[in-house]
């Protein structure tokens, strides 16, 4: 196959200047508590924890370390508002608060983006059009659901669990937070959630959010902590139901400490999707998707198309050409707006990918990495790619995180197949070709809960999201993402 | 002397084995147990299964289920109703076998009757519940977007001790109706319909190794039915806190669903419902842009 003699000069000529988003109109505290019972309150052992900026090491604000004594008083509170308030009320007016929080969050929607990208590491691009607006979309679908129940279960009689724990993970902090509440409110149930300990800030920003609402107290409380707390909450004898998303590792902990306790749970875990690429493919387009699933949020998706399986007839050109827009992906500061990839978003994360990127190459496999600069202070990983490598590669086998590509080829269809479904994990997938027969067979054949055709890590919130095997159990969003907060009677 | 034996004709006694990948060997380990009747009657030796003898029946398990889950809903509507037919025709030798167990005629015929019944009725949803439980998702972005139930793979299942043929049947169909296959301890205490059972499925159409059907003790069976590797699901419906525990610690190994369905009076008229299909279903989400 021929490769292009001219690479596209994407970054020929003109330097972009700096586009940073303004800071002035942000207003983080020095330090917050716990949003518990309607307000926030201290913890009770005063401890606190930083939370960092990840481009710059600099801290943002101090925050509470829940602990046990905590979390019992934040569950008493929902279970509380449960019976009292939100359990009693009329599907409709459930619903109309939930539109007034997703209301609110459209109009501090520039604030909520560029807290998320300073706490997190993300870009702005990615904050602002992704992350902010879909969380705002996801309250308003769901608020709509409250006093329709009725019709998502056809000759069933939905009622609400009671109190649902919720801990949700870094990397799409505010959006997971929709997720995990706006059903839960939705079917009348109350929360207590916990956000990831290096990206609290838009959670406890929520907080503000659902007092201006002015739901009532204790109806959706936000807690913060490490691991520790996270155990205590989902783990309280007074929660009903649970719901995770983080790695495989954690989540199957979970499941076996819920054993016999007769807890419902939702778990979100991993994946190593394969994105896989067929020589009638239109090219250039797959290049992007490729782009898009591995390099969008700097790798931090569980469902990124981490390994892309290329035909072997194109992979030469395919991998040349995606070297080459690899070069002009910008890695940086997350606040500009021509900012690709921004922070990792911690230096256990960094740490973390690192350590693969090593054994990559002790595995044989061959490194390429784009030559961009990248800051002094903060933690950043260079896109990366991986070839030669092969099905039994840790890379190839193990979630990374981080933006890290392993490449394989194939001949034919059931080799994309077999090597595609070759994995503990059955979150997402990616095919990319011109053929509609190949298509439907092949996303029929994928073992992954969300399949995207001549796309990628495209997320909506009428679409439910979850994964087969080992990458989690139930769905989140849309329809199906109902069912994770009810219980179904005759 | 010679009289008695001219009218007396010595009964043919059946072996009862286990069902394995569409035949039915006996146990890999030659163990066995020893079914009695009330007075203390040998009724039957029932094979005792061991591990190898489940692990056996996952690989065929695994085997039969992707072409298992591409059979047309209508073929498998078919199959369904098939297995009504064969059960109906040996509809005496079931209840038979459920009054030498210990039940009253009257009650082992509307335990047989109701599993008829029950298979009608499932074999009816096959070709709907994708209907039901489906969405075509308006999504904000120019995609179309939709999402599609899948069978969850394989399925283990620890089948009623008590309901030994009505609740296997309303165990078993919504697995193999949605396109699982599947691995079924039989109840202890009343194995021999289940074996029969296997029977009726073989004169089915019901392809091998779809469903596998062992015998055997559950203190020995259980861990492996909730630990295997290669299994996608479990489904438990008998014994307290200490089962379910048990099995939802060894399924976490490979994060199975769990699905609990103790405590069902499976004879109720609307024991049957869709919402069990769905319980060994996936949900698929599938997206393509629209554009020229």
């Amino acid at each position: 196959m021929a490769i292009p003699e001219n690479k596209l000069a994407f970054d020929g000529g003109w330097e972009y200047d700096p586009a940073p988003e303004s800071t002035d109109h942000i207003k983080i505290k020095k330090r917050y508590g716990l949003f518990i019972d309607g307000e926030f309150v201290k913890p009770a052992q005063g401890r606190y924890f930083d939370t960092i900026n990840p481009a710059t090491e600099e801290k943002l604000s101090r925050v509470a370390d829940a602990s046990q004594a905590d979390v019992d008083r934040a569950v008493a509170a929902a279970r509380k508002a449960y019976r009292t308030s939100w359990g009693r009320m009329k599907a409709a007016e459930r619903g109309k608060y939930i539109f007034r929080i997703a209301r609110i969050m459209q109009e501090r929607a520039r604030e909520f983006s560029v807290i998320e990208s300073l706490d997190g590491g993300k870009p702005i691009r990615e904050s602002r059009d992704v992350d902010v607006p879909l969380a705002a979309a996801h309250f308003f679908y769901y608020a709509g659901w409250a006093d329709k129940l009725d019709y998502a279960f056809p000759g069933r009689t939905a009622r609400p669990l009671g109190v649902a724990g919720q801990v949700i993970p870094w990397n799409f902090p505010l959006l997971m937070l929709a997720w995990k509440i706006a059903p839960a409110l939705a079917c009348g149930n109350t929360v207590v959630l916990k956000p990831a300990e290096t990206t609290p800030l838009t959670a406890l920003k929520l907080a503000e959010v659902i007092a201006d609402a002015g739901l009532p107290p204790g109806v959706v409380n936000i807690i913060t902590g490490a691991g520790a707390t996270g155990a205590a909450l989902l783990q309280h004898p007074d929660v009903d139901k649970v719901a995770f998303t983080g790695s495989t590792v954690v989540g199957r902990s979970i499941q076996k400490a819920l054993a016999g306790t007769g807890k419902r749970y939702t778990l979100e875990l991993g994946g190593k999707a394969a994105n896989i690429v067929f020589a009638d493919a239109a090219i250039d387009q797959a290049v992007e998707g490729i782009v898009n699933g591995i390099f969008f949020n700097q790798g931090h998706v569980c469902c990124a198309g981490s390994r892309l399986l290329v035909q072997e007839s194109v992979a030469d050109e395919v991998i040349a050409k995606l070297k080459d827009r690899m070069e002009t992906l910008i890695v940086g500061d997350p606040l500009d707006k021509n900012t690709d990839i921004g922070a990792i978003n911690s230096p256990m994360q960094l740490e973390k990918i690192e350590s693969y990127l090593k054994i990559g190459q002790e595995e044989g496999g061959e490194m390429h990495q784009s030559s961009c600069r990248v800051p002094k202070r903060g933690y950043w990983c260079r896109p990366t790619i991986f070839t030669g490598v092969s099905q039994s590669s840790r890379v190839v086998q193990e979630e990374i995180f981080g933006p890290v590509l392993a490449i394989q080829t194939f001949r034919s269809y059931d080799e994309a197949l077999s090597k595609a479904n070759n994995s503990p994990y059955g979150l997402s997938g990616g095919i990319w070709t011109d053929k509609g027969a190949k298509i439907f067979h092949m996303t029929q054949q994928i073992r992954a809960g969300v399949v995207w055709a001549n796309t990628f890590n495209k997320f909506d919130p009428t679409s439910p999201f979850g994964g087969y095997k080992e990458s989690g159990v139930g769905r989140e969003g849309g329809l199906h993402g109902l069912d994770a907060y009810v219980k179904l009677g005759a | 002397m010679a009289s008695t034996a001219k009218r007396q004709r010595i009964a043919v006694a059946k072996t009862y084995k286990i069902y394995i990948d569409g035949k039915f060997p006996r146990t890999e380990s030659g163990r066995y147990f020893t079914l009695e009747d009330k007075r203390g009657n040998v009724i039957a030796n029932m094979c005792r299964s061991s591990r190898k003898d489940f692990r056996n029946s996952v690989v065929a398990a695994r085997k039969a289920q992707a072409n298992w889950a591409k059979a047309s809903a209508y073929l498998r509507g078919q199959i369904l109703y098939r297995i009504a037919e064969m059960l109906e025709g040996r509809r005496e030798q079931f209840v038979t076998e459920l009054v030498l167990q210990g039940a009253g005629r009257r009650a082992a015929e509307n335990e047989v009757d109701t599993s008829i019944d029950r298979l009608i009725y499932f074999a009816g949803w096959t070709d709907k519940y994708q209907q039901i439980f489906s969405a075509v998702n308006p999504v904000s972005s120019s995609h179309f977007n939709f999402s599609v139930l899948e069978p969850t793979g394989v399925v283990s299942m620890l089948a009623p001790d008590n309901s030994s043929l009505l609740g296997l049947v309303s165990n078993l169909a919504p697995v193999i109706v949605g396109g699982n296959s599947c691995i079924v301890l039989a109840s202890e205490t009343k194995p021999l319909c289940a074996v029969s059972f296997a029977e009726v499925l073989q004169a089915s159409d019901v392809p091998a190794g779809v469903v596998n059907i062992l015998t055997g003790f559950r203190s020995e069976l259980t861990e492996f039915f909730a630990s295997h590797m290669d299994v996608n699901a479990i489904i438990y419906c008998d014994g307290g806190k200490q089962v379910a525990t048990a099995v939802q610690e060894a399924a976490a190994n490979n994060i199975k669903r769990v699905i609990d369905r103790t405590g069902i009076n499976w004879s109720k008229p609307d024991a049957g419902h869709p919402y069990l299909i769905r319980d060994t279903q996936e949900v698929k989400t599938t997206w393509h842009p629209i554009g020229t």
